[in-house]
């Protein structure tokens, strides 16, 4: 503390605070002035009135009679499903041109650095609207779909993935298939005797999948029938196209977040363990990326925020996330733009607190291993 | 890039033998140079070899159509898509659109006024940011109050020889570098006070500092930008009505500031605090410190930091397309709807993304460069 502020600093605060609560209040007046002369009334209850229009992708199931409140619940899961995939696929493609950044191989080297500073260096709206427009927009009609292997299959109309039909009654063993699932990091963590139970407990992910394997009846593969495909799974390709371009951009900065990271680990932790005997892929995930997760951790989530924020640019694609429908189409329909507005701000601060709150859990955590 | 940074991962070196003479009778010279660079960079190992192969047989496989598309075959000639007979780019649309796609709707007779603003931009900013400028804080000053007074004259117009010209007219990069422009000017002041404030030891001071900074930076840009479109308007008195691009200017500068706040903090964290002791003890005031002291060695610290953010911030301004204004990209979406162009998403938005890339690139790369500059000065003093 280098120096106490003045009595004057003091009283001053209490009239700045003074200051913003007579600012917010003059504005609330206005607010509750402009309500009044349009003879509006704020208030939730909209969200109990039927939404009378159609939503084009949903999770949960969807009729024309159901309520505002569940578009805010679809609208959510679907932005929670993009953010989620586009959260795996960028860490995963983040760490591979990291790790590509530091190949000493000169052309790895320098087409990761390419593709990172494309990216990091072109609008993120432009990206997106590309894949969109110029890519997924311009892909064959059903008839000539491109074939991915598995059985996916690519067109117009978007992902068509192969889909497993559970045979009856085998809901209790994919029950059982996620409870192992879930059980599978607190597994890893019981002790035996001295050690932990560690890698070993991955092969309760081998007896999830055969639980899950053993319900399917038959898997159900997408196929051309008449103009369009049949069976299987359609992913839209607003979804595609938002789920593209949201990894893609984030994989850029991820990228360098993992290649800082591992710069910043001492060279003497990669001879130490090249001294032992390990090599390349050993050296950087049983030496390396351990140690730099603690530095990469809080970079990592504040892309990951980054991510959750910009899932709103579906909007810009027509993906029914909660810009496009509930702040967009519930806005305009139901004439509540405070309310609306109000709802999807606090639902995004809700999950940056949220966030933040894990972080420092994370980080005191981390902390205390360390000594 | 560096050899330095390369110790580590993908493709293991070569074990047991060293690197070099792998192959007997070294040959002299610049092609042995030109061999030695390509085994050590290349060919160091059996996995490297393989990864070289690889990346060769990807990009011989996705270069060459790309060349095809936007070079060799491509279009330039001509006034009509007609003119694009080629299985390549069509350039001609650009360059028909090029006034559109640079200016919006601006009057193509007033047309010279946007560029003598741009110059006035460029000649202001170079002062700013040579090495060697003497008086760079002058320059700055001059960049955030005079230029914007005598640019905002030129756009606007208004003024006898100058027509007017309002701001619906507006469009194009221009506009892109013009919000960026003003919410950079009015964000750094801002995000400057809230930095302080974060820091400040007066709880109330803090408390709305930490408040303010963590609500905008928790909220996603769009819903910022729509709530000026939608709500801003509640929040007026009756009849009043400020103009579109304004309202989304203001909230903008809000958004931003938040997180000029943040890189400015980082700067202030870096001032050490013997500085301002001993500040306080020749008997300045507070304000004195930090205006005179503490900002200036923090400012310096943050350079990089800041123009990273006006790079963020020039990638962001593409979002006011969505609440209609006519940017750049907000452009080229109307211009490859035209029916007598349709078909030319590509090349529109592969035009976009080189503009942009230009743009942001060359600002990147002078952040970085700063930032070297700065780190080898400090590692040469201490």
């Amino acid at each position: 503390m280098v120096r106490r502020p003045s009595r004057r600093a003091y009283i001053g605060q209490w009239v700045l605070l003074a200051g913003v609560v007579a600012f917010g209040w003059l504005l609330a007046d206005m607010v509750a002035g402009n309500y009044a002369r349009k003879n509006l009334h704020f208030g939730f209850g909209f969200l109990a009135d039927q939404a009378h229009f159609d939503l084009p992708f949903h999770l949960i199931s969807w009729n024309l009679f159901d309520t505002y409140g569940r578009v805010l619940l679809v609208c959510l899961l679907n932005t929670v499903l993009v953010a989620a995939m586009a959260i795996v696929t960028a860490t995963v493609l983040g760490l591979l041109v990291g790790v590509m950044r530091l190949s000493v191989n000169w052309l790895v080297r320098n087409i990761a650095l390419a593709f990172i500073e494309f990216v990091r260096n072109t609008p993120q709206l432009v990206q997106l609207i590309f894949w969109y427009v110029g890519v997924l927009q311009t892909l064959p009609s059903p008839r000539q779909s491109i074939t991915l292997p598995g059985g996916v299959l690519l067109n117009i109309r978007g992902l068509f993935v192969p889909d497993a039909v559970m045979r009856e009654g085998s809901g209790l063993l994919s029950w059982l298939a996620l409870a192992v699932l879930i059980a599978t990091p607190f597994v890893w963590r019981v002790k035996i005797g001295s050690s932990r139970v560690g890698a070993k407990a991955l092969f309760l992910l081998l007896l999830a999948l055969v639980l899950f394997a053993a319900g399917v009846d038959h898997v159900e593969y997408p196929v051309l029938q008449g103009f369009n495909l049949a069976g299987g799974t359609q992913v839209p390709p607003e979804l595609v196209a938002l789920w593209i371009g949201l990894s893609i951009y984030a994989t850029a900065f991820i990228a360098e977040i993992v290649r800082g990271s591992i710069e910043a680990i001492p060279k003497g932790q990669h001879e130490a363990a090249q001294a032992l005997g390990l090599k390349g892929l050993q050296r950087l995930f049983l030496v390396v990326l351990p140690q730099a997760l603690r530095i990469m951790v809080p970079q990592l989530t504040s892309q990951y925020l980054n991510i959750i924020k910009s899932t709103t640019l579906g909007a810009a694609v027509g993906y029914s996330e909660l810009m496009q429908i509930f702040a967009g189409t519930v806005m305009q329909q139901a004439a509540k733009e405070a309310e609306t507005m109000a709802i999807v701000m606090a639902i995004f601060v809700g999950i940056n607190l949220a966030t933040s709150a894990l972080m420092n859990w994370y980080n005191r955590r981390v902390a205390l291993v360390e000594r | 890039m560096e050899a330095g940074s390369s110790t580590v991962v993908a493709g293991t070196r070569m074990r047991g033998t060293g690197s070099g003479n792998l192959v007997p009778g070294k040959v002299e010279g610049t092609l042995g140079r030109i061999l030695d660079w390509l085994r050590r960079n290349l060919f160091s190992s059996v996995t490297n070899t393989v990864l070289t192969l690889v990346v060769l047989v990807v990009l011989a496989w996705a270069v060459p159509p790309f060349v095809e598309w936007a070079l060799t075959d491509a279009t330039v000639s001509g006034n009509a898509k007609s003119a694009c007979t080629g299985d390549g780019a069509c350039w001609t649309f650009i360059r028909i659109r090029f006034p559109q796609f640079f200016y919006g709707h601006y009057p193509s007779d007033e047309i010279w006024r946007v560029n003598l603003a741009g110059l006035l931009l460029a000649a202001f900013s170079v002062p700013v940011m040579r090495d060697n400028t003497r008086r760079r804080g002058f320059w700055l000053l001059m960049l955030m109050t005079a230029f914007p007074v005598l640019a905002g004259l030129l756009l606007v117009g208004g003024v006898p020889g100058l027509a007017y010209v309002d701001t619906s007219q507006w469009g194009g990069l221009m506009l892109d570098v013009l919000i960026a422009f003003v919410v950079v000017a009015g964000s750094l002041p801002f995000g400057i006070i809230l930095a302080l404030g974060r820091r400040s030891q007066l709880p109330v001071v803090r408390t709305l500092s930490v408040g303010f900074i963590e609500l905008w930076r928790a909220m996603p840009l769009l819903t910022v930008i729509t709530m000026s479109a939608v709500m801003l308007p509640l929040f007026l008195p009756e009849g009043v009505h400020i103009d579109r691009l304004i309202r989304a200017l203001v909230v903008l500068v809000l958004f931003n500031a938040a997180y000029m706040a943040e890189t400015v903090r980082g700067g202030l964290q870096g001032v050490e605090a013997g500085q301002e002791e001993a500040a306080y003890s020749v008997g300045l005031k507070w304000w004195q410190v930090q205006a005179f002291i503490v900002l200036p060695q923090a400012l310096r610290h943050v350079m990089p930091g800041i123009v990273n953010n006006v790079v963020d911030l020039f990638k962001d301004t593409t979002l006011v397309t969505i609440i209609g204004l006519f940017d750049i990209l907000g452009a080229v979406n109307q211009a490859i709807k035209d029916p007598a162009w349709l078909g030319l998403a590509h090349e529109g938005y592969v035009f976009t993304m080189v503009v942009f890339f230009a743009c942001c690139f060359a600002m990147s790369s002078y952040a970085r460069r700063m930032e070297r500059r700065l780190n080898r000065h400090r590692t040469g003093r201490h």
